[in-house]
């Protein structure tokens, strides 16, 4: 296998991962919605919660670690771009 | 200002223009203590701020084409972040969200959830691939990527409905807001907030749109977060909203119990003549409905919006401005970081001005007082005159049910200031922010159009031969009438500011999304399964949303999928279409494979240069 195949391996595996996460927090969380509500967090019902703060934290960490995951990728194939500049 | 210098120099000239901006809401409040009128000071803070803009748009005129259509690929992370999170957070964020949330409650949230999510989908599917092609609009992606003129026209039709959709919302939006702050008729509204939104793109294109959006997304979250922050301190609920509203969402719940939540027959809302528009509570607060049906519909509604949103191409384009495709996947980081501050704000925003409304033992609370007394509150008077408010007495008793209350879901942000009795200048700040928000975004979209068109169309479709400086005029002329065909409509006032951005993402994905998506992850996806997906994922949605659209065929909706989520239907016939109709042909040739190599990998050349 060469690289670049070896590189698109490892970039559409951290893909899947991140839609899973991605999955879980956008939908898996709000079919149970109904059942979650009872629990609370900071006083908040926790469906309540999640669609009003929770998941939309879950994604903006998400990205910072996809970007940060991919560009270790990209180093460790050699496919990174040069310093800007 | 010297290009080189002024990047280097972003901080620096954007730290100035915050404090500035602070300086002259303290300037506007020392004004209002002196005795300067509510209406002068509403009048100061829009043309001020629309001042600005439009000089920062002259600034940034340019002759070049790189600059005009990509900023010349130059703008730093953290600020194309900034510029992207105004771009994305519409009027109706602004203006229409916490009023949503506020009537439908936890159901609405769903457009929280949706309108987050989908920068999921563009980090890790699409801008860093399309950063790397090198393309100035999305349809160059789609035409380059399957070749041939029909597949480009395509993306285009798609691109072209999807924003005009959206657009018209927008301009509608700076309407309303402008001839509410400046005093004067809609009509005439639409066409200022038109000509502020040329003044800001014009000249300059998509490099003057980046820095007036930074300019702009300053104004929105300085007017978002300081009134939800002065109002929880206000009334003792907490220093910190977000964190401290816990009790206050509890007292809701506690208060709905009380009143009861009592749907009104739409044969009493006719008979008591309230005007069109305005609804009352009679959803839970933070209660999940129960049932499958229920959570499909949040469900179902957050697909919707968060495909819709990796296909819409204003937001695509942001990202083919950064200087790398390291910092375009960054860059999607942190529009969703500023994005979130507002939007964790929204049901902050709702929450207190509810229960501002809703608490006897508030001094703000009117459920449960008398009409008399209610009718006689100035801010009552003030927004009832402009039929944004109304009251109707259904019982007779004389005692304002939770029920008999009827409201504009945008007076919860544009008016809760002055419930809460904080200073007028809190007002004027926040149609300020109003106006940056739906100005910003239609920037982004009329831009969007026109470059498509001028690119596309007319540069590689029509007349390939023709000479940057023709181009870019061609551009410009586009530009001004696509505004202006907006604001025409706009003008005409067709639909509710959300059903129309809605349809936006459903038409964006329903044409869109999997071309885009295949385009890059699917090496076999060819030239005819794209136009495919194209043609009949288009035509399958919207003729879904004839079937069910209620100002159209108003049929029952299947399995709940309602004029709102017709994406629903669009977007996967577009895939089948693709996949079967590319798997029936050939596969595409081999440069074209090697193209799709060379996109997957962020290092060497972009795979367009075009000058």
């Amino acid at each position: 296998m060469s690289n670049k195949e070896k590189h698109w391996e490892k970039t559409r595996g951290l893909m899947w991962t991140t839609l899973a996460i991605w999955f879980f927090f956008g939908y898996v969380v709000f079919m149970f919605g109904e059942s979650i509500n009872s629990a609370s967090f900071l006083g908040y019902p926790l469906a309540y919660y999640m669609c009003a703060q929770g998941s939309l934290i879950a994604f903006v960490v998400l990205l910072f670690w996809f970007a940060n995951k991919q560009e270790a990728i990209d180093e460790e194939f050699g496919f990174a771009e040069k310093e800007d500049e | 200002m010297i290009k080189g210098k002024f990047i280097d120099n972003l901080p620096k000239i954007y730290g100035i223009y915050t404090g500035g901006f602070l300086a002259f809401i303290i300037l506007m409040a020392i004004a209002e203590q002196m005795g300067m009128d509510a209406k002068t000071i509403g009048v100061c803070f829009v043309a001020f701020t629309v001042g600005i803009y439009a000089l920062i748009g002259w600034l940034s005129r340019t002759i070049q084409v790189d600059a005009y259509y990509v900023a010349g690929r130059q703008v730093p992370t953290v600020f194309n972040g900034m510029a992207t999170a105004a771009d994305w957070m519409s009027g109706a964020s602004f203006v229409a969200m916490a009023g949503g949330i506020y009537f439908g409650g936890y159901t609405y949230m769903a457009f929280l959830v949706g309108w987050t999510g989908g920068y999921i989908l563009v980090s890790s599917l699409l801008a860093p691939y399309l950063r790397k092609f090198g393309c100035y609009t999305v349809p160059d992606f789609i035409g380059t990527r399957y070749g041939g003129s029909l597949a480009r026209f395509c993306a285009v039709v798609v691109l072209v409905l999807a924003s005009f959709t959206y657009v018209t919302a927008q301009i509608n939006a700076t309407g309303t807001i402008a001839s509410r702050a400046l005093g004067i008729p809609f009509e005439l509204g639409v066409w200022v907030g038109l000509i502020s939104i040329l003044l800001c793109s014009m000249l300059g294109g998509m490099r003057a749109v980046t820095w007036t959006q930074v300019a702009q997304y300053i104004v929105l979250i300085v007017a978002y977060l300081l009134p939800v922050f002065w109002m929880s301190n206000k009334n003792g609920f907490g220093f910190f909203p977000h964190l401290m509203l816990g009790d206050e969402v509890g007292r809701i719940a506690d208060l709905e119990a009380q009143f009861g939540l009592i749907k009104n027959s739409a044969a009493d809302i006719a008979a008591a003549g309230v005007p069109a528009g305005l609804g009352y509570i009679s959803n839970p607060h933070s209660e999940v409905p129960a049932g499958g049906m229920a959570a499909w519909k949040f469900i179902s509604l957050a697909i919707c919006m968060m495909v819709g949103t990796a296909s819409l191409p204003h937001i695509l384009m942001r990202y083919f401005t950064t200087p790398s495709v390291k910092s375009a996947r960054k860059s999607v980081a942190w529009s969703l970081f500023f994005i979130f501050l507002l939007y964790s704000s929204a049901p902050m925003l709702a929450t207190l001005s509810k229960l501002q409304l809703m608490d006897p033992s508030l001094a703000t609370g009117i459920i449960g007082r008398s009409i008399a007394d209610v009718q006689a509150l100035e801010w009552v008077q003030n927004w009832s005159a402009a039929q944004q408010v109304f009251i109707a007495d259904f019982n007779g008793d004389g005692v304002l049910q939770l029920n008999e209350w009827f409201m504009r879901g945008d007076v919860v942000v544009l008016a809760t200031p002055e419930v809460a009795g904080l200073p007028y200048v809190i007002s004027g700040l926040v149609a300020a922010g109003g106006m940056a928000a739906a100005m910003s975004t239609a920037d982004g979209l009329v831009l969007a159009i026109a470059n498509a068109l001028s690119h596309d169309l007319y540069f590689k479709i029509i007349d390939p031969k023709a000479d940057v400086a023709k181009r870019l005029i061609v551009a410009r002329v586009l530009l001004v009438i696509i505004g202006a065909a907006g604001a025409y409509i706009a003008s005409m006032r067709i639909t509710s500011i959300l059903g129309a951005v809605a349809w936006a993402f459903d038409f964006a994905m329903s044409g869109l999304f999997f071309p885009l998506v295949l385009g890059v992850w699917w090496k076999r996806a060819n030239r005819a399964g794209a136009i495919a997906g194209m043609v009949l994922g288009l035509a399958a949605g919207t003729a879904y949303l004839i079937y069910v659209g209620p100002k159209f065929m108003a049929q029952t909706p299947w399995l709940g999928i309602d004029h709102l989520r017709f994406g629903i239907i669009g977007a996967p016939v577009s895939l089948i279409a693709m996949v079967v109709v590319s798997l029936m042909t050939d596969a595409p040739d081999k440069a074209t494979q090697a193209m799709v190599d060379e996109v997957r990998i962020p290092s060497g050349k972009t795979i367009l240069s075009n000058k």
